[in-house]
């Protein structure tokens, strides 16, 4: 995780014993295309406004967003400036956003438009000259999937792709940044990692998932490997079944034209509650950089399958409408944009058993779903019931499962669940938790995904998203369950509000368990 | 919820720390560390006001020890609030009489178990803080140069004196120069042929920088001296041209690097919550710091 050898190479004035100097990217432009759009606006402008603010990004740091409207500089700085205010999470300094402002261009046009490749070109090459950002660009495709292929290939087609050759700045790089959904199937997900590798080398590509923050993953891998505690307990002799929830309590919003027709397994199954399950089901890498991590997370993907039995063990529904927290909220097929007939699942759960010596047995529950009770993300380990209990069995009614539960947000921490005894003269054992929060125990603000994103791109800091063959694998797992779904005839609905459908309840039930309330 | 407690001693503030964080709902029981904070009737309510800034972010059990007159008998007043406002828990402790001397006996019942303990001095600090009784109880001791009457003479004392887990507030000042610095150089690749500071003299900050630059950069720092309390430029020589960093208002910095126009970078001064923070972010001993001093310590003209 150093920056040794990238653009620092032997300055003085670095040493990783020096932890109080941040680490700061090199002198480069970002290039965000779609920068209008609801993503940028909402994240990325303001991440790399509180990038600046903390003095993370370069001195002649460029932002240049291409779009197709006719702004000039001072509209698209205006536009800026009143989405980095209402995003920042740091304190707004006017003197950041002039340093900010300096460096900011844009160019106009659409994708096809040969014109505007070149005025991007020549913007690049001018800020090059003038910013100093000497070749170093990063291009963050905020575009929907079906627009890659063009931009991808115009990029080539610009000479803008690759840096080699430029004898003015040998050192330099040229990155890709692109966003989930990676394809909708395997097919399509081999096809859409065709186009992208053909024309940018892997370690220059960056596939973004901004549910799974490096954050997220990095304090998975601490909790699991820097303890003894728990790995001796991690494994079927001592852990009946893992849970793994992702809930939103939002509805589909203004997503319809791109929800419609994908649905939750495909937009956060496939690759962001696949990722959580490899991580906390694999074993331990032998070092901490991306590609033992990639190693250790595609045994687990090769060897996980969904249940043999579809129709039993899988569940998906759409929400109808109902009172979610106080306020009546309007069923999918009610919601703008989206058709009377669409069969696309709104809540979608999959058990997935891990075929190796440690999770033989094992099941793991996936489930996603919006217009549930609340927003959650957790990652439930649940585990075996002591094999005797020397009390009567008045005494542990009320005692369930112990469990440790990982909350990835909100309010990112862990929680011990356990059985103790209710204080007074009756014997009677009840489940408590134990809770630790990671934001109540550190001095450090944890870093908002996006800020620690870019700033891993500008860096050059390999990523630790997934690589094409951890996508291919995830979508080997989940097609099956697609497909399946695809020859019903018709889907199941829960009350928006709710927990879900009673399917959902019902393939729970047939294993002997059920769904945790996050 | 606050609680005081006069004539009393360390066995009965923390039974009423216990009845209190009950009452209050149990609240902060993931406290991390245990900050004291050593200090007289002038400074305590500037540094307390930063202590429970910090435990917002960061929930501590703050311990300010108020050390009063030494004269007549012992006597142990106790202040204890919990739950509101902050999130920790901060005991204020006002120690009079005999009771001066033996300051770390008050506090030593009241540490958290196991975790990590900070002694920070925000007036005057002892020259020797892993030798005093109360800094013996901690792992990192922050000192304030600037808050001594003679603030350079006092950084150098100090730095004779250095244990691992020392570190001054001045040299926190200084991270933000020295990450445009090392920024500076990321850019420029011909070595530094010498430098010069322009700062105020008598300035602790500007001494330490001094010391790191010409430690890690193996040349000679020239220095001009100011009237101005801080550091006000700093330049960078090489073969390729000057590496120049100078204050401007408002907070940012004109930094101009060769082959470049000189462009405007934030350059904050921060609170002192802000430096606290830095300083708690990371609890085992700076390296740098203790190269840097060894350096400013053989270097002494």
């Amino acid at each position: 995780m150093t920056v040794e050898g990238m653009t620092v190479g032997a300055n003085p004035l670095r040493d990783p014993q020096d932890r109080r100097l941040p680490q700061i990217a090199g002198p480069c432009s970002l290039v965000i295309f779609g920068v209008t759009g609801d993503l940028a606006q909402r994240k990325l402008i303001p991440a790399i406004y509180d990038l600046a603010n903390r003095g993370l990004l370069p001195p002649g740091f460029a932002l240049v967003g291409f779009a197709r409207h006719d702004f000039g500089k001072e509209t698209f700085g205006r536009l800026v400036k009143a989405a980095a205010k209402a995003g920042a999470r740091t304190p707004w300094r006017e003197s950041v956003w002039k340093q900010l402002y300096a460096g900011i261009q844009f160019v106009e046009g659409s994708f096809d438009d040969d014109d505007a490749w070149r005025r991007l070109r020549s913007t690049l090459d001018a800020l090059d000259q003038k910013q100093g950002t000497q070749g170093n660009h990063a291009f963050y495709l905020s575009i929907p999937p079906g627009l890659f292929p063009v931009v991808v290939s115009k990029l080539k087609e610009f000479g803008l792709a690759t840096a080699d050759g430029d004898p003015r700045y040998p050192q330099a790089w040229r990155r890709v940044v692109i966003e989930k959904p990676f394809g909708h199937d395997l097919q399509s997900a081999r096809e859409l990692n065709a186009i992208v590798d053909e024309v940018f080398p892997a370690e220059s590509v960056f596939r973004i998932d901004h549910y799974l923050g490096k954050e997220t993953v990095q304090n998975i891998l601490a909790f699991r490997f820097a303890n003894q505690l728990f790995e001796p307990v991690w494994n079927s002799n001592y852990v009946d079944h893992v849970q793994i929830t992702m809930a939103e309590d939002i509805g589909i919003g203004t997503r319809a034209g791109y929800y419609d027709g994908i649905g939750a397994a495909r937009d956060v199954i496939q690759n962001h509650l696949l990722q959580l399950m490899a991580l906390v089901a694999m074993e331990e890498p032998v070092s901490f950089d991306a590609k033992s991590l990639r190693i250790e997370k595609q045994k687990i993907l090769a060897n996980a399958r969904p249940a043999p039995r579809l129709d039993l063990h899988t569940a998906h529904a759409q929400y109808t409408r109902g009172w979610a927290g106080g306020v009546e909220v309007d069923g999918y097929l009610d919601e703008e944009g989206i058709s009377k007939d669409s069969r696309t699942e709104t809540f979608a759960a999959v058990r997935v058993d891990i075929g190796t010596r440690r999770w033989a047995g094992v099941p793991f529950y996936l489930r996603v779903g919006k217009r549930l009770g609340r927003r959650v993300t957790e990652v439930a380990v649940v585990f075996k019931r002591a094999p005797h209990l020397p009390f009567s069995s008045d005494d542990v009614e009320e005692l369930g499962e112990n469990a440790l539960v990982m909350r990835i947000q909100p309010d990112e921490g862990v929680t011990l669940r356990f059985g103790a005894k209710v204080p007074g003269t009756v014997m009677e054992i009840r489940d408590v938790n134990m809770d630790f929060a990671y934001g109540g125990t550190f001095v450090e603000d944890s870093p908002e995904a996006y800020e620690r994103l870019i700033l891993d791109v500008l860096l050059g800091d390999p990523p630790l998203f997934p690589q094409p063959e951890e996508v291919e694998l995830s979508w080997q797992i989940l097609d099956p369950v697609i497909e399946h779904w695809a020859r019903q005839k018709s889907i199941d609905t829960y009350p928006a509000g709710t927990w879900g459908p009673e399917s959902a309840d019902e393939m729970m039930a047939r294993d002997g368990r059920r769904w945790r309330r996050p | 919820m606050q609680i005081t407690l006069e004539h009393t001693n360390s066995s009965e503030i923390a039974r009423e720390l216990v009845l209190v964080r009950k009452a209050s709902g149990s609240p902060a029981m993931d406290m991390v560390l245990t900050l004291i904070v050593v200090c007289d009737d002038e400074t305590v309510a500037d540094a307390l006001h930063a202590a429970t800034t910090l435990s917002k972010e960061h929930p501590a059990r703050i311990i300010g020890v108020i050390i009063g007159k030494g004269s007549g008998a012992a006597d142990l007043h106790a202040k204890i609030r919990v739950g509101s406002e902050t999130s920790g828990e901060s005991i204020l402790l006002r120690l009079s009489g005999r009771l001066v001397t033996h300051a770390e006996s008050a506090v030593l019942p009241l540490l958290l178990p196991d975790s990590p303990v900070v002694v920070w001095w925000p007036g005057q600090a002892p020259t020797d803080p892993s030798g005093d009784a109360m800094g013996a109880l901690a792992n990192r001791r922050l000192t304030d140069a600037e808050a001594a009457r003679q603030p350079v003479r006092h950084l150098r004392a100090v730095a004779r004196h250095y244990a691992p887990g020392d570190t001054d507030l001045s040299w926190t000042r200084l991270t933000p120069w020295r990450a445009l610095l090392a920024a500076a150089l990321d850019q420029v690749r011909s070595p530094v042929t010498g430098g010069l500071i322009v700062a105020g003299s008598g300035n602790p900050a500007g001494v330490l920088l001094e010391s790191w630059l010409e430690s890690r950069l193996g040349v000679h720092i020239r220095w001009r001296k100011v009237d101005s309390e801080r550091i006000e430029q700093v330049v960078l020589e090489t073969a390729e041209g000057d590496v120049t960093i100078a204050r401007g208002a408002d907070g940012s910095a004109s930094f101009s690097v060769p082959g470049s126009g000189a462009r405007t970078v934030p350059l904050p001064t921060r609170a002192l919550a802000e430096l606290l923070a830095e300083d708690l972010r990371r609890l085992d001993a700076d390296a740098i710091y203790a190269s840097t001093i060894r350096h400013m310590l053989k270097d002494q003209t």
